[in-house]
């Protein structure tokens, strides 16, 4: 896993609230194994217009945002399906911090699995996130892990908690399973006891 | 001399207290993983296992089924017409193979979607903390099973070590109190309790379903309002176990047996809430006042009883929450005010892990008999085992004689994945759990609704009350 300590960059104020996985990727692309890449797959449905083309109101199509890395979001973002594609399509289009009220619980973890730092801020900081990033499109966001806050484009700075596990994975790059390896002697010993108290169980 | 009192306790913190493998110094804490689902749609997690190199921990604790890409159609490996399809139902195979798991494939009478054949076979057990990369696990907890779902890199790491990383939740309960009207289901129990909560209500919590509305219910019911927790933001759903669901569990193939049996039983009985038990967060929800109800937007919170109307986003004060509600009736084809009941449907779904059990076949059945599909229906049983009871049950026979197809076992029209999808602008009835834009195709505008409204859509063409259907029998 790639190493996240700070970035800066332009954030794109995406207003919906419930942005569910089936919207960040459609079902048919799940096919599509990770080594193979999710560039170009991100809101694939959501961007495009009823014939197909690219819907220019689409806060993603602006050119603007082609180069961002950054997203504020409303609450409940990445609600839904459990797919991890939702969080490769982020990271493969460039994205490594969404910024929200809420997450779907389950879209939190896939994101920080792959190196990105889900921020979760109050909801009032994230709609005046927003709106100062509407009304000055292109505008930059930083997300230090370091020192665990956020800089608004007007220089605020907030501070968001992320468990401090995690933000020690994403600091360092660490595998999970390499890192869940070293408990081994832990896992054995509690797979040894459990064999007494489940022992009505037949795995 | 007074003994020492016992701190009272919720059921999901006496479960997760047994699985608790270690707790780190930064309050992280691996949790022990008795038994894990997989199915078809895991391949990413397992491809993640192989190319680290790595071997699954405990592949008698793991059990693996195809569902999502089985077309409705195909009854063996040879009847696919996609070559992609068959190639991921043939990976889970020989992963099979090559890791040595349970497998249940299109062969097997066992096999169905992950959260039918968990319960179904004894996999599914109170007391035990399971996990599967599906965000629909917490059908499990329905068992008094603590089960959640997990995405593919947790799938890889579950496989490698037997075990998860996790932040403890907050405890939730939710009380349905009253007795359900007639006509009134375990699915519009749980789309009422989200309509009121939201689908954000019970994120970062464990969630127990409580109260005489839930005690009372089947087991069917039970799966059913489990399922859709994570609707409403949940990590997990459960229900405490009581005789129903010993009897539910007993016989069943991975199921304990004899004295085995019994010990469990009486450890199962140790399981539930203690009296005193505090919650984080405490719901009430009338079940005397709940009715069939129906989706009519693009989130499951979107949801009105069968009798209500289109709702005005005018009555939105938040300007923003308003053009999203604008939006989502954009999306929808409709205009406020109008009665759910005037709308026409095109296309029906009636399974999936929400509604493909067989009591929910019974009944859509019920609705069915002696009528005639007046729209495209399709009716997926959730597995083998409950296709063959319905079957043997006749209701089959209902279905094809009223039109509507009778499709092998998986996910189907659910998500699309194996091919049933509905055409941009139709307008479906489905049984599912998502109304979200284009879940079940391009532009296809979703409704979800309890089987028998399915069955009463599916005769009468439109969201007809299954109520007034029901009683003119
Ligand atoms: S039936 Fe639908 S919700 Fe359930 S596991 Fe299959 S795709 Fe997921």
């Amino acid at each position: 896993m790639e190493k996240f300590t700070k970035l800066t960059g332009k954030a794109v104020p995406f207003d919906s609230i419930n942005v569910d996985t089936d919207q960040i990727i459609p079902a048919p692309f799940l096919s599509i194994m990770r080594t193979e890449g999710y560039q170009g797959l991100l809101f694939h449905r959501v961007r495009r217009d009823k014939a197909g083309d690219m819907n220019p109101d689409f806060i993603f199509n602006k050119e603007i945002y082609a180069d961002a890395s950054i997203i504020v979001a409303d609450r409940n973002f990445g609600c839904g399906s459990s797919r991890e594609g939702a969080a490769w399509a982020l990271v493969d289009n460039g994205f490594y911090s969404v910024i929200a009220p809420s997450f779907g619980d389950i879209h939190f973890n896939n994101e920080m699995n792959n190196g990105m730092v889900p921020v979760r801020l109050d909801e009032a900081v994230c709609t005046d996130l927003r709106a100062q990033l509407h009304a000055n499109p292109g505008a930059e966001i930083t997300v230090d892990l370091e020192t665990n806050t956020v800089t608004a484009p007007n220089g605020d700075t907030h501070s968001f908690e992320i468990p401090d596990f995690n933000r020690e994975r994403l600091l360092k790059g660490l595998d999970e399973i390499d890192l869940t390896l070293n408990y081994t002697a832990q896992i054995e010993r509690f797979e040894a006891q459990r064999g007494q108290t489940l022992g009505y169980i037949d795995d | 001399m007074s003994t020492p009192k016992m701190m009272p306790k919720t059921m999901f913190q006496k479960i997760w207290d047994r699985h608790v493998v270690l707790e780190r110094d930064d309050g992280q804490i691996l949790l022990y993983v008795d038994r894990h689902l997989c199915h078809d749609g895991s391949r990413q997690g397992m491809s993640k296992l192989k190319a680290a190199g790595h071997k699954v921990r405990k592949p008698a604790q793991t059990y693996a089924t195809p569902d999502h890409y089985r077309p409705t159609n195909a009854k063996t490996i040879d009847d696919f017409q996609d070559d992609q399809m068959r190639g991921i139902v043939e990976e889970l195979a020989e992963n099979a193979e090559i890791f040595g798991f349970h497998h249940f494939g299109l062969d097997s009478d066992k096999q169905g979607i992950v959260h039918v054949v968990g319960p179904e076979q004894g996999i599914t057990l109170p007391g035990l903390l399971m996990c599967c990369g599906d965000s629909h696990t917490a059908t499990h907890g329905a068992l008094g099973a603590f089960a959640f779902g997990i995405g593919a890199s947790e799938v890889a790491h579950v496989l490698a070590t037997q075990t998860i990383w996790q932040r403890k939740p907050k405890a939730m309960r939710v009380s349905v109190e009253g007795t359900l009207g007639f006509g009134v289901s375990g699915k519009d129990v749980v789309l009422a309790i989200i309509g009121q909560i939201g689908t954000a209500g019970a994120t970062g919590h464990a969630v127990e379903y409580a109260g005489s509305v839930m005690r009372d219910m089947d087991m069917e019911g039970r799966l059913t309002v489990c399922n859709m927790t994570i609707e409403a933001g949940g990590r997990t759903g459960m229900v405490a176990p009581d005789e129903k669901t010993f009897a539910y569990c007993e016989g069943r193939e991975f199921a304990p047996k004899g004295d085995r049996w019994d010990h469990a039983v009486a450890d199962w009985r140790t399981l539930p809430s203690d009296e005193d038990a505090v919650f984080d967060t405490d719901v009430t929800v009338d079940g005397n006042a709940i009715a069939p109800m129906i989706t009519w937007g693009t989130s499951p919170e979107n949801v009105v009883p069968v009798t209500g109307v289109v709702p005005d986003p005018a009555d939105e004060p938040d300007l923003n929450r308003r053009k999203i509600h604008e939006g989502a009736l954009t999306y929808m084809g409709l205009t406020p005010g109008m009665r759910m009941t005037d709308l026409s449907v095109d296309k029906v779904f009636i399974g999936s892990c929400t509604n493909g059990r067989i009591e929910d076949l019974r009944a859509a059945a019920a609705v069915a008999k002696d009528r005639r599909a007046v729209v495209s229906t399709l009716v997926v049983a959730g597995s083998v085992p409950v296709k063959r009871q319905a079957e043997a049950e006749g209701l089959d026979k209902i279905f094809t004689a009223a039109g509507m197809e009778w499709g092998e076992p998986s996910c189907s029209m659910c998500v699309g994945m194996n091919g049933d999808i509905i055409q941009p602008g139709q307008r479906s009835a489905s049984t599912s759990n998502r109304n979200f834009m284009g879940r079940q195709g391009e532009g296809g505008r979703t409704h979800l609704v309890g089987p028998a409204m399915a069955a009463a859509a599916a005769v009468t063409g439109t969201f007809a009350d299954v109520r007034d259907l029901m009683a003119k029998k």
